[in-house]
């Protein structure tokens, strides 16, 4: 079988410091992939070597079996909502068609209409991406990511709480994405997290990953560097209590 | 008033008006909606070194003020590309040194320099007919490069980190932008003056933005705002015979004011129908 992703002995290092240390990691497809991991523990940076944003200093990434540089354009990307002018003047429906412009075919081929409902909202293409609430941002940013065709969507730090409308809740839209995605999600949030993905990994320089859904004390102890509370009470997989850093 | 049109400097004065217009209606909006005015005054102002260097070596002060203000908009493209940490205090001094080194071209020149307030509030009434060739050519160049890469600019000025990731060249984009900025400020020096060139990028805009649902549409009321400003700060000069870059310039405040307020009113009233 294919890794949709494979990383090989990755070291990335900003400025004067190291901030991912031989990272190993191979994801399969359609893999529902979470990582979790203290602010400043290198999740973006590790998203931004991926989309080949960072250039890392040795290791190297494969997409699909073929070098990063070749196959990036399979992989979609969902930043978090914060990075882009709140106020500018774009639909809905504008946002979701940047998502098309690097690549001629999909500006030629891709239905936005159509991508807008899978994600429902379909009914808000006209509306100031400035209006609607940070659920619906969420949902148009994955949108733009879809616009490009990908096989493999990055999310970071995605925020859910705010979303409450009928329909599917966020997480759920990611499900039924992942039938056909392999997703990869960062977050500091491990509680919610932890209820849908298929599998976890931390990562604060180094990666804790045991290829199942186990969080074990001694992975968190190791990334958050202090005792952590796991209880689990009798709820499959399900991680409780408090990981604050101090 | 209409015997006022039927001299040659003030149909000069409308095309100059109209010219600037257009451009600074087209790039001003990227500068409101990507919050670069701090960038945008930085080229703009180093600009004056260039007016003083022609001043001093005797060639119309206008190229030299293209001259620096790329120069300009090329350094801080370039800071921006390295991710300078000091990029805003760079653009600080960079600002001062144009003005300074503007200001010692014309002491080391021999004579008077009489024209050169004309390039710091701008005097509308003295454009010559060959520098309105010019504006409309840099107006031509501008209007095609913006149209022809428009969903590379909105990309960029809308989500940078975003843009970068689906592999567009963001660097150069900015960079091409940055150059147009550096243009729009040449065609507007003239008209109010390097002090002031900031307030007609970004007033007009500011005022859309509150009216507008696309960045298109943005650029065409820009445009339309400030050519009233224009026009009505030409008309007003004129009779009341004031300095014609600084009434375009209250006026523009003033009409940003009273935006404002239509606005802050409509939200107030909107919040009230929702609370009762």
């Amino acid at each position: 079988m294919i890794n949709a992703i494979s990383i090989k002995e990755l070291n990335v290092v900003l400025g004067d410091f190291l901030v991912l240390q031989d990272i190993n990691l191979q994801i399969e497809e359609k893999e529902f992939l979470g990582i979790i991991g203290p602010n400043g523990g290198g999740k973006t940076t590790l998203l931004k070597a991926l989309l080949g944003l960072i250039r890392p200093i040795k290791g190297e990434i494969k997409i699909f079996d073929e070098p990063l540089q070749v196959n990036r354009k399979f992989i979609g990307y969902v930043p978090q909502f914060s990075n882009f002018e709140k106020d500018y003047p774009i639909s809905v429906y504008d946002v979701v068609k940047l998502g098309t412009i690097g690549n001629k075919e999909n500006r030629e081929s891709i239905d936005i209409n159509s991508v807008l409902a899978k994600v429902e909202m379909l009914e808000f293409k006209d509306r100031l991406i400035g209006q609607l609430s940070g659920g619906q941002k969420q949902r148009v940013l994955i949108a733009r990511a879809l616009a490009s065709n990908p096989k493999i969507l990055l999310l970071d730090e995605p925020t859910a709480s705010v979303d409450t409308k009928s329909g599917k809740t966020f997480y759920e839209l990611l499900r039924v994405l992942n039938d056909e995605i392999t997703i990869v999600l960062v977050s500091h949030d491990m509680g919610v997290l932890s209820q849908y993905v298929k599998k976890i990994a931390c990562l604060n320089k180094t990666l804790a990953y045991h290829d199942s859904k186990e969080i074990t004390h001694e992975m968190l102890e190791s990334t958050y560097h202090c005792p952590v509370d796991l209880i689990a009470h009798g709820v499959p997989h399900r991680v409780l209590g408090e990981y604050k850093l101090h | 008033m209409f015997e006022l049109f039927t001299y040659d400097f003030m149909i000069n004065a409308l095309v100059a008006s109209l010219l600037a217009s257009i451009a600074f209606g087209v790039v001003g909006s990227f500068i409101v909606v990507k919050r670069i005015s701090f960038i945008s005054g930085g080229i703009s102002h180093t600009a004056y070194g260039g007016i003083g260097l022609g001043y001093l070596l005797g060639f119309n002060p206008i190229y030299g003020a293209i001259g620096f203000s790329v120069l300009a908009a090329s350094i801080i493209a370039y800071l921006r590309k390295e991710k300078n940490q000091f990029e805003d205090t760079l653009i600080g001094i960079m600002w001062s040194l144009g003005m300074a080194l503007g200001v010692l071209f014309v002491n080391l020149a021999p004579g008077y320099a009489p024209s050169l307030m004309s390039y710091l509030f701008g005097n509308i009434l003295i454009i010559p007919t060959n520098e309105i060739y010019l504006m409309a050519l840099l107006d031509f160049v501008i209007v095609a490069l913006i149209a022809t890469f428009f969903n590379q600019f909105q990309a960029i000025t809308f989500d940078e980190e975003f843009a970068r990731a689906i592999g567009l060249k963001v660097d150069l984009f900015f960079y091409l932008l940055f150059i147009i900025i550096a243009l729009t400020t040449v065609i507007l020096i003239k008209l109010v003056g390097i002090i002031l060139v900031i307030a007609l990028l970004t007033i007009p805009g500011a005022i859309s933005l509150h009216y507008v649902k696309s960045l298109k549409g943005m650029m065409i009321l820009s445009t339309i705002i400030g050519l009233f400003f224009n026009i009505s700060g030409l008309i007003i000069s004129y009779y009341l015979n004031l300095s014609s870059g600084a009434t375009i310039i209250i006026i523009a405040v003033i009409s940003y004011l009273i935006s404002l307020g239509i606005v802050k009113i409509k939200n107030y009233n909107s919040k009230a129908v929702l609370n009762n």
